[in-house]
């Protein structure tokens, strides 16, 4: 059956190609059905949403409805009789310090994410954090975030949170837990704690680690393990088998020239990648004719945004890659002797023209291996940069940021099987959803009910606590006082920014209880901990400075030299156990795994922010699915939305197809994080869950998938056809050499009307005149800046079923568009909000005069007059208005109304929005700077978006301000307006899209 | 045949025209007056409040600065509504024992704040700064009125956008040296317009399009 709105492609993938073939010169596209041209993807471009996105869908009829409507409309204009509900103004009692009511604070902390630290700085309304920024002096951050930490506030004040502690499912007392647990703990004190077992996530806080070694001293047969599902066991194995030692590796990507990414997702995932994302943009930059670009060239299975950034992507099978970075070693001389240094294989021309672009760049070439490969890529990449002179310049070792690291695969198999022997009795886990996240080989779920004491702290009742004798609600890291060390070392004090929402307790304080000191606090223990390690006068005057400035001032690990092994040996693989692997048995797939792009290990399923943000590629939302390339699905006859039933060592489960441009053949990438079974009223229930097939023996890639067809069909539903402005030359790409040719060969894409076509007298904008540029060479697709504007604008989320009517409601959309071939097309990302035209198409179709224009060029957007005729949005060339539907926002859950943004409208139903430029921000910046009697300053306006940016790809400020930053991005010859043609003058500019390809392997 | 209409319907016919336009006329008066009525405004309700705070007697006879308590009007968009400490400062002395500020007293014992009935309540889609206002030389007076000689506190002005977009359109009929602003019987020594023209220059307060565009109150 055909679902409105969409199309069956995959019978005319053959037609697609030649089409796409016989193209002449640059066609984008943005979807298969888009390419493959039926008629009702040619319908559905026609409508301004998707068919029923408008339509009354409740069983009670259409007339019935109008007849209801008619009397409600009568009645309607009787509410005005009703005078406001009395308000009340509740004043402190004694008033705290600092705080001026109405004035937001902000106070320094720390993200972490797989135990390493993203500086924040924590926007404070009275008491309730409500939103996240970077932290401008923190190495990791540089004042930018990633969409998680953007989302973090939504986690904090989620109600689907774990609320009490509970012994069995029922509810309990943390004094009652403290008996329960000394008990046990006496119990094992007599064993020198053979039973007894600590598994955390990755640690890299000093006072955690020295709790926990606090521990293992009173009960020395103790063990502690660490597992992270999206872990990064290959980077440490791989430096070990290297150099012999784990340490820690470190980009430059400032310094590096050329740059070939192996499997690696450096710009979206990782502990880096936010600076990273900087570093690499500061090289993509383009300012004037000089042009002194970096070059990307990523190998890869699966379509990442690192691939979609690259200049030359190569897709392979994640098996392959191993091969591809040997032969690359081999032609640089590295390992083998110099006898094969030729490239041979279908590649060998890439590879050749690859080869000779890094060693012209001796030093300032990188090579940077994946997580998801194995140690031996990753120590052949240690030994290419080594090779190619890039220690020291490019590639920065330093001891090991992680307390402890260790393989933790081997390390959790180890607890499997002590837990399987009966060897554990007492088994406390510190975060950390175990019994959903660990390789399905383990039957670790199974096993933990051989344990006789069971301890889970988290924030959810999920579905390790479930399985668990007693849950502790965890405080989130917003709550609790904690630190963590960045990707660089750095060190950051955690300071809560709001007292547990839920009584939740820190690992902390629960480590505390179990070394016998209850009643210690989170404080307490960081600040003795803290102290005993400082060696100066004034402790106070250091603890001060380190939480103000959000981190400890020269933490950061010095670098370290390594000595490369001359032999790479095999790694050792302690991971026993049959890989069920029937090795490449024709007619059997790669199966790929990786964290999902927004909802990561499955820990964000909850959040409803994470869940609806489509993906950077696929632009799936609310679910996940088994990701083919065109061919293999051609050839196995499949196309999107079909259900099958993926086999491997075993195991199987069933997952909807998606044809994914880009990824390697007869390879079945599936993103693990969904299929939660007890998440919360968001996340439980969305996708499948891919950890049923994963196993440790093979946690990123194995051969010998078995993929079955099942004939039943599942929705997906994928933003990629909606808003769509019907293939105008809305993404401008071009070469470097073209660029260089002639500058302005964007601006000549499209006609842009002079400024006086018009009839009409122009307006005069003096004073201000707000503007934005936004620079597509340095947008990553990394969706920071969607999550942000949902933050910063209190902007709801609709769930699956009203997605894919096309109602999302996020005011920033990114699109990503395709250009060339289906197998390996090159992607641009084009983040697109309200352009604020000056002739804006929306104002005058408004019969209320609900959207107006400011005297600074701000498309004004006033909900109180607005009565929903959506004729705005009709007229709206740029689809970037959203109408409420339904009554998306939630006005009853209590902790819900904290979170929001004290000075943005929550708009109800029957209300249309939009993109203002964050004039809240702007009003606040006008004030202040009138009350100092100066103007506002270059830069002192951020919007949301902007902040967000990683790689600083958008700048917002007064155009009538030659000097300022967006008046000379716009004056940039790669500059050029949406739509320019139809006259309505945007004050949103575009800079072009410009790749660096190596002339030798020619474009693409 | 009977006629159906005897010839008294003609002027019962003319009486309708000139009554139904009556009718409409007296609806749309009485619908007027009802919007400014002080059952819609409030103006001039004073509200029930938990202690019968006087203005009259802090600001009038005691000589209390405004910002004595609303002490954030001058850097935030909320003027600041006392906590309990800034009553204590006196009261622990002053009226130490009196039945009328139990609430007070108790609200210090017990940590509960007070709960004030907010008297200038704007709708919720408005985004009101007392800050810019008293920098641009707004006085307190303009909008909230003779306080000094309130006993309890009311309104005094409707509140409604287009008393708003009174001085908004034309900011030099109200604007006052920014020494003034918190005095309460201040009055304009030349002629209000010259004075206030010289003021919206020196202050520079926007002209009436950009005070009177959407976002500068909404958004």
């Amino acid at each position: 059956m055909a679902e409105p709105g969409r199309t069956d492609v995959t019978s005319d993938l053959a037609a697609i190609r030649e089409r796409l073939a016989a193209a002449r010169g640059k066609t984008y596209w943005q979807s298969l059905e888009e390419l493959a041209g039926t008629e009702e993807f040619q319908a559905l471009l026609g409508r301004e949403f998707p068919e029923n996105a408008s339509e009354w869908m409740d069983p009670v009829s259409r007339r019935a409805f109008l007849k209801l409507m008619g009397a409600s409309l009568a009645l309607a204009g009787l509410t005005a009789c009703t005078s406001q509900p009395e308000e009340r103004i509740v004043p402190y009692v004694k008033p705290p310090e600092e705080i001026v009511p109405g004035k937001p604070l902000f106070f320094a902390t720390a993200r972490p994410l797989q135990g390493y630290a993203l500086g924040l700085l924590v926007e404070s309304h009275e008491g309730r954090p409500t939103k996240v920024e970077g932290n401008p002096l923190h190495p990791a951050s540089l004042g930018a975030t990633d969409a998680f930490a953007q989302a973090a506030v939504l986690t904090l004040y989620d109600p689907d949170r774990s609320q009490a502690i509970t012994e069995a499912g029922r509810i309990s007392s943390w004094n009652r837990f403290l008996a329960a647990v000394s008990g046990a703990l006496d119990r094992q004190r007599a064993r020198q704690g053979a039973g007894l077992r600590i598994l955390t996530e990755t640690v890299t806080s000093p006072t955690l680690a020295s709790q926990v070694r606090a521990l293992l001293a009173a009960f020395p047969s103790a063990t502690w393990h660490q597992y992270e599902p999206a872990g990064r066991d290959a980077a440490r194995l791989g430096a070990r088998l290297a150099f012999g030692e784990f340490v820690e590796t470190q980009y430059r990507l400032e310094r590096a020239d050329v740059i070939l990414a192996l499997d690696a997702d450096f710009l979206g995932s990782g502990p880096g990648a936010v600076r990273y994302a900087r570093d690499f943009a500061l090289r993509r930059k383009i300012r004037g004719r000089e042009a002194r670009m970096n070059r990307l060239y990523a190998v890869e299975c699966t379509p990442s945004i690192t691939g979609a950034a690259a200049d030359h992507r190569l897709p392979l099978k994640a098996s392959e890659i191993e091969a591809f970075a040997r032969a690359v070693a081999a032609g640089l001389g590295v390992g083998a002797g110099p006898g094969e240094a030729r490239p041979s294989g279908p590649h060998a021309g890439w590879i050749a023209a690859l080869l000779r672009d890094l060693q012209a760049h001796r030093g300032a070439s990188l090579v940077i291996p994946g997580d998801g490969q194995p140690p031996a890529v990753h120590a052949l990449a240690h030994a290419i940069n080594h090779a190619l002179g890039n220690v020291g310049s490019t590639v920065i070792y330093t001891d090991p940021v992680e307390v402890n690291p260790t393989d933790q695969l081997a390390s959790l198999f180890d607890l499997a099987e002590d837990m399987d022997a009966g060897k554990v009795e007492l088994l406390v886990i510190l975060s950390g959803n175990p019994a959903f996240t660990a390789p399905a080989d383990l039957h670790f779920a199974e096993r933990m009910s051989r344990v006789a004491f069971r301890v889970h702290l988290g924030l959810y009742q999920d579905e390790t606590a479930q399985l668990c004798h007693w849950h502790i609600p965890e405080a989130h890291f917003l709550e609790a006082w904690g630190d963590a060390r960045a990707y660089d070392g750095t060190v950051t004090i955690l300071q809560p920014l709001i007292a547990p929402l839920y009584g939740g307790r820190s690992a902390h304080e629960l480590l505390a209880a179990l070394t016998g000191t209850p009643e210690k606090t989170g404080y307490d223990i960081l600040r003795e901990y803290w102290k005993s390690r400082y060696r100066g006068q004034d402790f106070e005057a250091w603890w001060r400075r380190a939480l103000h400035d959000g981190l400890i001032a020269g933490t950061a690990l010095p670098a370290r030299r390594v000595a490369l092994k001359a032999a790479i040996g095999e790694p050792e693989n302690r991971r026993t156990g049959d890989t069920g692997a029937k090795a490449a048995e024709p007619g059997t797939l790669e199966v790929v795994f990786r964290p999902d792009p927004t909802i990561w290990d499955g820990r964000f399923a909850n959040n409803g922010w994470l869940q609806e943000l489509p993906k950077p590629l696929s632009k799936l939302t609310w679910d996940n699915a088994a990701l083919l390339s065109p061919a293999t699905a051609e050839r196995l006859g499949l196309r999107n939305e079909d259900v099958v039933e993926l086999e491997h060592a075993g195991r199987t489960v069933r997952a909807p197809i998606w044809i994914m441009p880009g990824q390697a053949p007869d390879t079945v990438t599936v993103h693990f994080g969904h299929g939660r079974t007890r998440a919360g009223r968001v996340g439980t229930g969305t996708g499948f869950n891919a950890y049923a097939l994963r196993t440790a023996a093979a946690p990123w890639f194995a051969p010998g998938l078995a993929l079955r067809k099942t004939g039943a069909r599942y929705p997906l539903v994928s933003t990629q056809d909606q808003f769509r402005m019907q293939g105008r030359a809305l993404v401008r790409a071009g070469t470097v050499a073209e660029y260089q040719r002639h500058p302005e060969f964007a601006r000549e894409m499209g006609e842009e009307p002079p400024r006086d076509l018009s009839l009409y007298p122009g307006f005069a904008y003096e004073g201000y005149a707000w503007g934005m540029a936004i620079d597509l060479n340095a947008c990553i697709g990394c969706n920071a800046c969607v999550i942000a504007c949902q933050a910063e604008n209190n902007s709801p989320i609709v769930g699956k079923e009203q997605v894919g009517r096309g109602r999302a409601m996020q005011w920033l959309r990114i699109d990503r568009y395709y250009q060339g071939a289906l197998e390996n097309p090159e992607v641009s990302h084009q983040p697109v909000m309200c352009q604020h035209c000056e002739n804006a198409p929306c104002e005058p179709v408004c019969p209320v005069a609900a959207t107006n224009h400011s005297a600074e060029g701000l498309n004004d957007m006033v909900y109180n007059r607005c009565i929903g005729t959506r004729y705005c949005s009709n007229n709206c060339p740029y689809k970037v208005r959203r109408f409420n539907f339904l009554a998306y926002q939630d006005f009853a859950t209590p902790s819900l109304k904290l979170m929001r943004n004290p000075n943005v409208t929550v708009r109800s139903r029957g209300v249309m929005e939009k993109c203002t430029y964050c004039v809240q921000r702007i009003n606040a910046a006008k004030i202040e700077a009138a009350k100092a009697d100066r103007p506002v300053r270059d830069g002192e306006i951020l919007t949301a978006c902007q902040q967000a940016c990683p790689t600083q790809a958008i700048v917002f400020g007064n155009i009538n301000d030659p000097e300022s930053r967006v008046a000379r991005w716009k004056a940039e010859p790669r500059a050029y307006g949406l739509l320019a043609d139809l006259n309505t003058r945007p004050r949103t500019s575009y800079l072009a899209q410009v790749k660096n390809p190596n002339p030798e392997i020619g474009e693409g | 045949m009977a006629q159906i209409f005897r010839p008294s319907s003609n002027t019962l016919a003319r009486a309708s025209i000139v009554g139904g336009g009556l009718l409409v006329a007296i609806l749309a008066l009485g619908a007027g007056g009802f919007v400014y009525s002080s059952y819609m405004t409030g103006v001039g309700d004073p509200r029930i409040q938990p202690v019968p705070f006087s203005h009259k007697h802090h600001v009038a006879d005691a000589g209390i600065d405004c910002r004595y308590c609303h002490t954030s009007v001058e850097e935030s968009a909320f003027a600041g509504i006392p906590p309990t400490k800034t009553c204590m400062n006196c009261h622990s002395q002053l009226w130490a024992d009196s039945p009328m500020l139990e609430p007070v007293r108790e609200s210090w014992r017990t940590g509960r704040s007070l709960e004030w009935v907010r008297v200038h309540d704007l709708a919720d889609f408005v985004y009101f700064n007392h800050s810019i206002h008293v920098r641009k030389g707004v006085g307190c007076v303009t909008c909230h009125g003779r306080v000094d000689q309130m006993p309890l506190t009311w309104k005094v002005k409707t509140l409604y956008m287009e008393w708003c977009l009174e001085c908004h359109r034309a900011p030099e009929r109200f604007v006052r040296p920014r020494e003034f602003v918190f005095s309460m019987d201040w009055r304009p020594a030349e002629e209000q317009i010259s004075l206030g023209r010289r003021l919206v220059k020196e202050y520079r307060i926007q002209d009436a399009a950009h005070l009177t565009s959407c976002s500068t109150c909404h958004r």
